[in-house]
């Protein structure tokens, strides 16, 4: 009896528990059906060619139209969504990223690279659903308040000279965007801790456990982003969903342990790539879901490169051992091994570039508890040397020219080898065109000078009505805005170059409008490249649960594949800052020296002149003094009498003077009492 | 002695001729050097204002929406974008000629071209065009040269006027062999050869020439109204003082000497002195000089002002009629230049100043610096009110002094009017020190100027200094200057009034 109880018990304990898990999951069950708020949490590992491992994070939390819940959240962060119903935010994509994305070695095609890579510093933009005229307004106390959210200077977009309007480059295209960067805001755990706090669970539980703050800011590069979006129709007013992307993205070095590392031999270590798990790299473990989340998964991708690299390999053992294994028998190859079994695997259905397709990994967090803890770990075998994909081309930007009065910027852009392959879906056309959009910000103090907008192709000058299909200016004005301009080039497909240069005249600002250290320079945001030809998603292959994982779903998205190029550093030349007082003083000083001379050489009599003068003086005999004699006998009510003799007018003289005295002494006496 | 005089003004002339030549042959030689010797980007040449960057980039802005590659694609876009622009896409299609508009106003609401947009549609073109295997500007250095030229021309004009006048007030004083006995350098060569040659082959009016930048053309208004003032040529004076002031706003103060000028005609010495004679004599010499204050040139010119002036506006306003308007224009040419907005560095002492300033304190010094030439404008008048031309020739050397954006054309341009007075200013003070100070500061300014930007081990201090000592010389000149003019009267004076005694004795 007491043998068969002790299973029911648990049983029962785990249906109860189960059952609660779901009630706290799903929020209060409405019996009309609605949707429910919901909580998802993914991790996709993906190891990269240069011995680098990235781990992308990605939390969605949604909130369904908020008629049915009024202004209560059961997971959802309140404060993003007070700050969506005040500011009608559309829109919104924040990203704090340290470090820059290597568009060469790390991909620039895949949705990660074209979507998560973001420039350094702070990125913000905002698509309002408010009237033209007031999206200046919201887009200023939106900056204030995630400056306040997020512990950053994200107020400094505040003004004007900061943000852009792009009209068309930038993928989200509308009137009501709004574009700003802030290049060295650094990014540190007073930035993530705010972001951890928008998670149900924070990161006490579930994936997020995993972001160790030591580790992640090791990493080669690191970005935390937040992308919302409000599918609510405005005409209801506060009425909207709204689902909430949060990505983190690291590159972090695996760390190799000692043992393993002296164990190997030297020819082959140089090959291999390191074996990691999730403890090596975050020095922690995955123990068990959050439980409030829906979905809880880890992914780990295997990038086409690397799979059809392994794919070479493993022909060519099959041709050795002619051992009889099915291609899709990825998991159990001989060149790696996983630390845990996949509970299914995903294969990237791909149309277009049929030479290979990524596979995806998938491991449930819910089988994973605190005794039994997931730590994912992948151990190579033998060495694998493969390629990301990258875009088209690849973008670069510098700067030109020496001194500090004037330069020239200039985006080059170099066909990559990978680009063939692409090519050939496209060359059916007769005139094959690569469409490139080029969305470039320059602040206020760099004076571009559009029309020294010069185009190279493959080093050979070209006309700038030949390449540039469609321009959009707006020149930048002194304080006020920015510079904006938006290109779209038509380049040729065998193009293997092409470059842009622009020249600039840098500003001189006042001492008061440079940074505390002025010699260090100036940021120019980074230029976005995008390719609208060419679209960075996976689609994979039609299974129920895939559509449901938000990640594979924001794969799938059609958008098209972007860069960012570097950001730029321009030193300016700088006054100097001990001397406002001289400089007023010395110019002063010879503005009074003009004006003095001048008017003293203007009135200036010599001798003759001055007798002539002289004269005029003695024979008038001084009519004010007479006036004012007769005035102050009326004053002092006495009967006015002419000064007789020179000695008497010298007497009356002295008397006013003592007077005038006196009178003056009274006014100031009467002032102080008068006014105590 | 007629005959000798004749020769030697037919000498003088044909050698005149020749120098112009060489002056314009000797400009065309550094036209063709690679690039322009780099002169249209030194800041001594082109401020803000008068830069031919600008004015390119300007141009280029008011074209990109005529352009084929960008016109429709990018009108059509906005078009399908936001009904905002709907009207914009009618007005295009409807006329065809107002393309350009959309990208005026862009070009205006930019902190790039500050200049009128007369001269945008007039010099624009030539900042494109190009003739093969020359130069790239070529064009538009020619039209500078021919500024230069026809500038020098009317100086010379202008200078022959005055030295008539003066000759002619002589006479009437009676005192030509006096000063014929005393200044030598009259007799040499006359004010008005001198002052163009001195203009053609001032350094400054070169550099500004070959450094592509408007001055020359600015400078040429203001020669053509004082000519047309000089000569009695109302319509004339009124368009060079309305294009002047259009161009760069501060000859707007020439309107002071204008008046005097066509009120009672060039520079005589003081009116009280002829009075005094015609007492002294009894000899009404009224037909020979005209002593009063004739009002109906003034009135003339009056109207030929507001004419022109509602012409200039009704043109600008024409360009700029969807987009902006006249007020668009007002605000980034006048309220540019007065506000002081760019603060790079430039021959003049106001960059510095405001770039150093407290901000609390910003519109009081700006109200202070410009004051400072208002101030002068009533004692200057008053003082020399009997000779016009050399108090137009002092006011253009205080606002090119003061001025926010001063360049090395403005002082070109006074230099230049200063040969007007080689006889009234021949014992002017300190002529070989400010000589030497102009060259020593015009070697100076650029070596440091290298120093601070482009090598980046000196200072802003070292350049500001030169410019200090720069605004020092002008001062130097124009207080020495009026002393000269002031002094050179009291002479004519004691000449005139001595004589009588002379003989008595």
């Amino acid at each position: 009896m007491t043998l068969l109880q002790r299973p029911l018990l648990v049983l029962l304990l785990l249906v109860t528990h189960h059952l609660l898990q779901c009630w706290i999951a799903f929020g209060s069950v409405d019996e009309e059906g609605q949707k429910q708020e919901e909580f998802n949490e993914e991790l996709l590992l993906k190891p990269l060619p240069d011995r680098k491992v990235l781990a992308h994070f990605h939390f969605q939390s949604s909130a369904p139209p908020s008629t049915s819940n009024g202004r209560h959240h059961h997971l959802f962060p309140k404060a993003i969504s007070q700050l969506v119903q005040k500011f009608r935010v559309k829109e919104m994509e924040l990203s704090f990223t340290q470090g820059r994305w290597n568009y060469e070695r790390w991909g620039g095609f895949d949705p990660i690279a074209s979507s998560n890579a973001k420039p350094p510093g702070v990125e913000l933009w905002a698509v309002f659903d408010v009237p033209q005229h007031q999206v200046d307004a919201s887009w200023k106390n939106l900056t204030h308040a995630l400056s306040g959210l997020f512990c950053a200077s994200i107020n400094f977009l505040e003004s004007t000279s900061t943000y852009s309007a792009p009209e068309w480059s930038f993928p989200p295209s509308s009137g009501n965007l709004r574009y700003g960067t802030l290049p060295r805001e650094a990014v540190c755990t007073e930035n993530l801790t705010p972001w951890l706090k928008l998670l149900p669970c924070r990161d006490k539980a579930g994936l997020a456990v995993l972001l160790d703050r030591p580790s992640i800011y090791r990493g080669f590069y690191h970005s935390q982003r937040l992308h919302l979006t409000s599918t609510g129709s405005g005409s209801k007013g506060t009425d909207s969903g709204i689902i909430l992307n949060q990505a983190l993205t690291v590159v972090l070095q695996p760390i190799q342990p000692n043992g393993l590392r002296a164990s190997m031999d030297h020819a082959s270590e140089k090959h291999i790539q390191p074996s990691w798990s999730l403890s090596s790299i975050f020095g922690k473990q995955v123990r068990g879901r959050c439980v409030l989340a829906k979905s809880s998964k880890v992914y780990l991708q295997l990038d086409r490169g690397l799979v059809a690299e392994l794919k070479r390999i493993h022909k060519e053992n099959e041709k050795s051992v002619a051992n009889g294994l099915t291609s899709e028998n990825f998991w159990s190859y001989p060149s790696f091994e996983l630390s845990a079994n996949p509970d299914r695997i995903v294969i990237e259905e791909n149309s277009l570039h049929s030479k290979s397709s990524s596979i995806l990994y998938n491991f449930q967090v819910e089988k994973y508890s605190e005794s039994e803890p997931l730590d994912l770990g992948l151990t190579w075998k033998i060495p694998v040397v493969w390629l990301c994909q990258s875009a088209p081309l690849h973008s670069s930007r510098f700067l030109m020219g020496s001194g500090n009065e004037r330069g020239a910027i200039a985006i080059s852009l170099k066909s990559t080898q990978l680009r063939e392959g692409f090519m050939g879906a496209f060359a059916d056309n007769e005139r094959c065109e690569l469409r490139v959009d080029v969305f470039q910000v320059v602040p206020w103090y760099v004076k571009v000078y559009f029309h020294s907008l010069q185009v190279f192709i493959d080093q050979q000058p070209k006309a700038v009505s030949d390449v540039i299909e469609k321009i959009h200016v707006s020149p930048s004005k002194d304080k006020v805005s920015p510079g904006m301009m938006e290109m779209v080039l038509k380049l040729p497909c065998r193009v293997k170059s092409a470059a842009l240069t622009i020249e600039f005249d840098k500003g001189f600002l006042h001492i008061d409008e440079y940074p505390p250290d002025a010699n260090q320079g100036f940021d120019i945001p980074s230029a976005i490249i995008s390719f609208p030809n060419f679209h960075a998603s996976m689609f994979f292959l039609e299974d129920g649960s895939v559509n449901k994982s938000p990640l594979l779903s924001k794969f799938q998205e059609k958008s098209p594949v972007m860069s960012y190029t570097e950001v730029l550093l321009v030193p300016l030349t700088t006054p100097d800052f001990s001397m406002p007082y001289n400089v007023i003083t010395i110019t002063c000083t010879v503005f009074a020296l003009y004006f003095g001379s001048l008017l003293n050489v203007l009135r200036r009599r010599i001798a003759e002149e001055e007798r002539f003068l002289k004269d005029k003086a003695t024979k008038k005999t001084g009519q004010l003094p007479l006036l004012l004699s007769k005035l102050s006998a009326k004053l002092r009510g006495r009967p006015w009498e002419p000064p007789h003799s020179p000695p008497s007018t010298s007497f009356f003289i002295s008397s006013k003077l003592v007077f005038k005295v006196i009178l003056v002494a009274g006014l100031a006496v009467g002032w102080q009492y008068y006014f105590s | 002695m007629q005959k000798m005089g004749k020769q030697k003004n037919k000498t003088a002339s044909f050698s005149f001729w020749n120098w112009v030549i060489a002056s314009i042959i000797f400009r065309l030689i550094l036209i063709y050097f690679p690039k322009n010797l780099n002169l249209a980007s030194r800041p001594e040449v082109s401020t803000p204002l008068t830069s031919f960057r600008r004015l390119a980039e300007g141009y280029w802005l008011k074209q990109l929406s005529m352009s084929p590659y960008a016109g429709f694609s990018f009108c059509f876009f906005f078009f399908s974008l936001c009904p905002t622009f709907f009207n914009f896409f009618f007005i295009l299609i409807r006329q065809k000629k107002e393309m350009y508009l959309i990208f005026l106003v862009f070009g205006y609401s930019g902190s790039m071209y500050h200049g009128s947009p007369l001269l945008l549609s007039l010099l624009g073109p030539l900042t494109v065009k190009r003739i093969e295997g020359q130069p790239n500007h070529l064009l538009y250095s020619l039209v500078s040269v021919i500024a230069d030229v026809v500038s020098a021309i009317l100086i010379r004009a202008t200078g022959k006027n005055l030295r008539l006048a003066y000759l002619r007030s002589l006479e009437s004083l009676d005192i030509v062999q006096q000063t014929k006995a005393s200044g030598e350098f009259f007799k040499i060569l006359s004010p008005g050869d001198a002052a163009a040659l001195i203009y053609l082959w001032n350094p400054f009016t070169i550099v500004a020439c070959v450094g592509l930048s408007t001055s020359p053309i600015e400078n040429m208004a203001v020669i053509l109204c004082l000519y047309g003032a000089c000569s009695r040529l109302v319509p004339l004076a009124a368009f060079g003082w309305v294009i002047a002031t259009h161009l760069s706003l501060y000859p707007a103060i020439l309107i002071i000497p204008v008046i005097f000028l066509l009120g009672c005609g060039p520079d005589a010495p003081p009116r009280k002195l002829f009075l005094q004679k015609n007492n002294k004599e009894e000899v009404l010499s009224k037909s020979k000089l005209r002593l009063g204050f004739s009002w109906r040139p003034i009135t003339h010119f009056a109207f030929w002002a507001l004419l022109w002036s509602a012409y200039v506006l009704v043109l600008c306003g024409i360009s700029l009629k969807q987009f902006g308007g006249l007020w668009e224009m007002f605000k980034s040419t006048y309220g540019f230049i007065l506000t002081v907005e760019d603060l790079s560095p430039n021959i003049g002492v106001l960059w510095y100043f405001f770039a150093e300033v407290f901000d609390f304190f910003r519109n009081f010094f700006l109200i202070v610096f410009h004051v400072n030439i208002l101030f002068m404008i009533m004692p200057l008048a008053i003082r020399l009110h009997h000779r016009p031309c050399f108090l137009a020739f002092v006011y253009i050397a205080i606002f090119s002094m003061l001025k926010s954006y001063p360049s090395v054309g403005d002082s070109a341009l006074y230099l230049g009017l200063l040969g007007w007075f080689v006889n009234e200013l021949a014992d002017i003070q300190f002529s070989f020190f400010l000589f030497c100070g102009y060259v020593g500061v015009s070697l100076l300014s650029p070596v440091m100027h290298t120093l601070w930007i482009w090598r980046g081990t000196g200072n802003a201090n070292f350049y500001f200094a030169t410019a200090m000592v720069y605004a020092c010389l002008q001062i130097i000149l124009v207080v020495e200057g009026v002393s000269a003019m002031l002094n050179h009267d009291r002479k004519l004076r004691n000449l005139a009034t001595s004589k009588p005694q002379d003989a008595k004795s």
